[in-house]
């Protein structure tokens, strides 16, 4: 009785006020909030523009262009996470016109949202690639425009084969808003060092933090297995390749 | 826009705050990748292995990390870090770099879990013919892994390692969270001594984005000297 009289009190901090009029309770979940919103805002972004460079690195016609894109997956690619955040923060919103007065959360996102989209181009590249060609250049017989083939024959087909790997991005960006507490957004990482140094209940606070993370990701995993489900064209799965 | 000024980038300035850090970071990113390699086999042979508690401990190991931010697995170990460990080493070397020593394990069992898994594909893209082949030679379990299915594997997987080096390297900036000196604690204060944080992190980004680049290049010749070689 007494042990679990004593487990429940070690969890009473939560309902304790900070001094704000906002208990730890509803600080958690306003920076669980945070850090979801953060990840989705980010993942918009990095979706379009991910989509965009990763189509333009395969135009084989326009080497400008392409090599422009594979620049930007370099660039982006090759620069971690936190650093990239310190650019946004310190360098870009210090000397590029018209940026000092960008809150601190769209930084965060547009961060975030640049690094990963060197990722998803990278995804849809590899995707488009995957199809056979004849894709193409069945599309282009029938008289379609590069852009046409492009807007009715690839990226549909593209985007179903890339959603497993979509799938993880879209967990690794959750995993990846982390480091935003480094800029002092008040998200789940920020919550979980600044309580603990608070209240003392270290383990309490990281397992409360970290058991909504998992619950985040498996929440993504659920929603992508499903969005793929409804995606799958009849026959065109790759379980269903080799069956004849 | 200010001027940008990099004149305060002297040697001496640069062995005083960056070259400890630079140090740090990369035989954080060296002492991963091989504890993880050598942690991730174990932990791949157990989920190979066909022993339910061992497969389902390593699975959880596993799914469990993988699911967790990495600077959620830092903040853990450096709280559950025992005091008594960091006593351990000689002199006050283990309270002095308490941050520095707590990242390296961190980063070893953390990364062992992504390093099983791409052991455990690298093993079972071997065709299953080897592990027969050599059990019909009369050689124990032990014996088939040492000399038939890992050192093939191993093979195949390097591109692999050095791909995951890479983001490993990068990874070692989130020691940041708990004050570790790394080469990005460097750059910080080193701009805010001089007042000049924009330069500071231009380097920063310069510095990762070479040598992460320069590896990558050598992943990519890696890869087609192996197809020139198969």
């Amino acid at each position: 009785m007494t042990y679990w009289q004593d487990i429940w009190d070690r969890w009473q901090f939560l309902w304790d006020d900070r001094g704000d009029g906002v208990t730890y309770w509803q600080w958690m979940f306003s920076a669980w909030g945070y850090t979801v919103s953060v990840a989705a805002v980010s993942l918009v972004i990095a979706l379009a523009i991910g989509c965009l460079v990763g189509t333009l690195r395969t135009v084989s016609q326009h080497r400008v262009v392409s090599s422009l894109a594979t620049g930007w997956v370099e660039l982006f690619r090759n620069i971690p996470v936190l650093v990239q955040l310190f650019l946004w923060f310190f360098v870009i919103s210090e000397i590029v016109p018209g940026m000092r007065g960008v809150p601190s959360f769209v930084l965060a996102c547009c961060a975030l949202g640049f690094f990963t989209s060197a990722r998803i181009a990278e995804q849809v590249r590899a995707g488009i690639l995957a199809l056979p060609r004849g894709q193409r250049q069945a599309a282009l017989a029938m008289g379609f425009t590069q852009f046409q083939a492009y807007r009715y024959v690839i990226l549909p087909q593209t985007f179903r084969i890339i959603i497993p790997p979509l799938t993880s991005e879209a967990m690794n960006i959750v995993k990846n808003s982390s480091v935003a507490f480094a800029v002092s957004i008040p998200e789940l990482i920020s919550f979980a060092m600044q309580t603990q140094e608070e209240t003392s209940r270290g383990i309490e606070v990281y397992l409360a933090a970290t058991i909504l993370y998992v619950i985040t990701a498996l929440a993504i995993s659920w929603f992508m297995s499903i969005l793929e489900k409804r995606a799958r064209v009849p026959g065109l799965s790759s379980q269903g390749q080799g069956a004849h | 826009m200010p001027a940008l000024d990099f004149s305060f980038y002297t040697w001496a300035n640069i062995s005083t705050y960056l070259l400890s850090g630079l140090y740090f970071s990369v035989s954080l990113t060296i002492a991963a990748t091989i504890g993880g390699i050598a942690l991730g086999t174990v932990i791949a042979l157990m989920r190979l292995s066909g022993i339910k508690p061992l497969e389902y401990a390593a699975l959880w190991y596993v799914n469990l990390l993988r699911s967790i931010p990495l600077v959620m697995v830092i903040l853990w170990f450096f709280l559950l870090m025992p005091s008594a460990f960091y006593n351990l080493f000689p002199g006050d070397i283990g309270q002095k770099y308490r941050a520095e020593i707590c990242a390296l394990i961190t980063f070893i069992i953390f990364e062992a879990a992504f390093f099983s898994e791409i052991v455990r594909a690298g093993i079972q893209s071997l065709p299953r013919g080897q592990t027969f082949a050599g059990q019909a030679l009369g050689m124990t379990y032990a014996q088939n892994m040492r000399y038939i299915v890992l050192p093939q594997a191993m093979r195949n997987m390097l591109p692999v390692f050095l791909t995951q080096t890479i983001v490993l390297f990068q990874d070692t900036s989130l020691v940041y969270a708990i004050g570790a000196y790394d080469i990005l604690k460097g750059f910080e204060i080193m701009g805010n001594t001089f007042g000049r944080r924009v330069e500071t992190y231009i380097m920063a980004a310069v510095v990762y984005f070479i040598i992460s680049f320069a590896l990558s290049m050598l992943v990519k010749r890696l890869n087609e000297k192996i197809r020139i070689l198969r």
